[in-house]
């Protein structure tokens, strides 16, 4: 076993994982913040990206203790209480979702996209989503839900 | 996943000492292979010595002629470092073409060689742009360095330090990637630097990445289309498998050869 202590949605964290344990299944099992997703297991669908010191990853493909002194940001670290992050706005706004299982990813990548490109357009948005699936194939609408996100950040 | 031991160092030093001390550890960099692989139980380490915090191998230089990349630099750092775009554009366009955003966050250049897969796109860069790799015992050519499929000229206790690629503008990469896991079907790499003209190819070869000397010669003697499109890969010893049989994957090959040709002459 190994300590790791890190800070997860402002909250610090302080616990002894398996080396061997993945950075998603601490963060579901461990702390049970079950919105971030496991779609796959071929480190593919996207559905587990979490924000690692600022930057979007796969946690699926990161052991948590990798992460030992990191800070990280999950889909429930997004909205100031009642008040949705804008991207989720946008999304709940523009049906970016249909059953829902891929949109934890989804969100926490737009976050990252919408962070690093100051103009986004459609051909950007779909060159970026390469690391997320939607099996209900909705891209369209989280396409657009995105691009108006970026407009209101 | 199998259970390891866990190493985190922070200096050379410390990595190649417990490298030593331990021959069944594997060096964990970025992990976006490694960590996969290990998930479907097919590598079993008994010890992870993670790389990723020693500050001394993660940079991007410019030194006599030469980008200097350090070996746990991240896709992202080499797409997005301007030294690279204006010095080397088509390595930096090489580095936004792997993987996802989220992959490229956490894989290394480093990494991406040392592993050698024969899909991967950095090892077509460092043969068609002739890199030179420091380890911590030596310094190899690229052509020295890249062996076979999954593998190098990396002894056990051995580690990438950094990848010295030469100024060389007139050099394009084009691959056709795999609908999937955007791995390249093929890939060429051209570069023209005078006379000099280097084309290496990965994703096509059953012995991984390697220098198209056929293709060097014809440009050398004659830098045109035509030369390109006379030249033509055989499919023999080309890997054959779901995603596309051996005449298609070296039929893809000639068709990247032509457009990155055309890109650099744009």
């Amino acid at each position: 076993m190994s300590l790791v202590e890190l800070e997860i949605n402002g909250s610090k964290v302080s616990q002894d994982v398996e080396e061997r344990q993945l950075l998603v299944h601490f963060i579901r099992d461990d702390l049970n913040l079950t919105g971030t997703h496991v779609g796959c297991d071929t480190s593919q669908c996207g559905a587990c990206v979490v924000h690692v010191d600022g930057k979007a990853v796969k946690s699926c493909s990161i052991l948590a203790v990798q992460a030992n002194n990191s800070k990280i940001t999950t889909i429930e670290g997004l909205a100031d209480g009642e008040n949705l992050h804008p991207v989720q706005e946008a999304f709940r706004e523009n049906h970016g979702l249909q059953c829902g299982f891929c949109t934890p990813g989804m969100i926490m990548a737009a976050v990252d996209i919408i962070n690093r490109n100051s103009i986004l357009d459609e051909k950007t948005v779909r060159e970026e989503l390469e690391g997320n699936l939607c099996r209900c194939t909705g891209y369209q609408n989280i396409v657009k839900s995105i691009i108006a996100a970026s407009k209101k950040m | 996943m199998y259970q390891f031991n866990y190493k985190k160092v922070e200096t050379i030093r410390e990595a190649v000492n417990e490298l030593t001390a331990n021959p069944e550890s594997k060096i964990l960099a970025g992990g976006m292979t490694l960590i996969p692989t290990m998930k479907q139980r097919l590598a079993s380490p008994e010890q992870l010595i993670d790389i990723r915090n020693i500050e001394e191998l993660n940079f991007v230089r410019e030194e006599s002629n030469n980008i200097i990349i350090g070996s746990t630099t991240n896709h992202f750092t080499v797409s997005s470092s301007k030294l690279i775009k204006e010095k080397i554009p088509s390595l930096s366009m090489l580095a936004e073409g792997i993987g996802d955003p989220h992959v490229r966050n956490m894989g290394t250049i480093g990494g991406a060689i040392s592993n050698n897969d024969p899909t991967a796109d950095y090892p077509a860069a460092c043969l068609g742009l002739g890199a030179k790799i420091k380890t911590t015992k030596r310094e190899l050519t690229a052509d020295e360095f890249f062996i076979s499929l999954f593998e190098t000229a990396l002894e056990e206790d051995e580690i990438v330090i950094s990848i010295s690629f030469p100024i060389i503008k007139s050099s394009f990469y084009m691959k056709f990637p795999n609908p999937a896991s955007r791995y390249a079907m093929a890939g060429v790499f051209i570069s023209k630097n005078d006379s000099d003209v280097r084309v290496a190819v990965t994703g096509a070869s059953e012995n991984g990445v390697f220098r198209w000397f056929e293709m060097e010669e014809s440009l050398s003697n004659d830098w045109s289309k035509s030369s390109v499109e006379k030249v033509k890969l055989s499919p023999e010893g080309i890997m054959s498998d779901i995603h596309g049989s051996s005449e298609y994957r070296a039929n893809l090959a000639n068709i990247m050869a032509i457009r990155a040709f055309e890109s650099i002459n744009e």
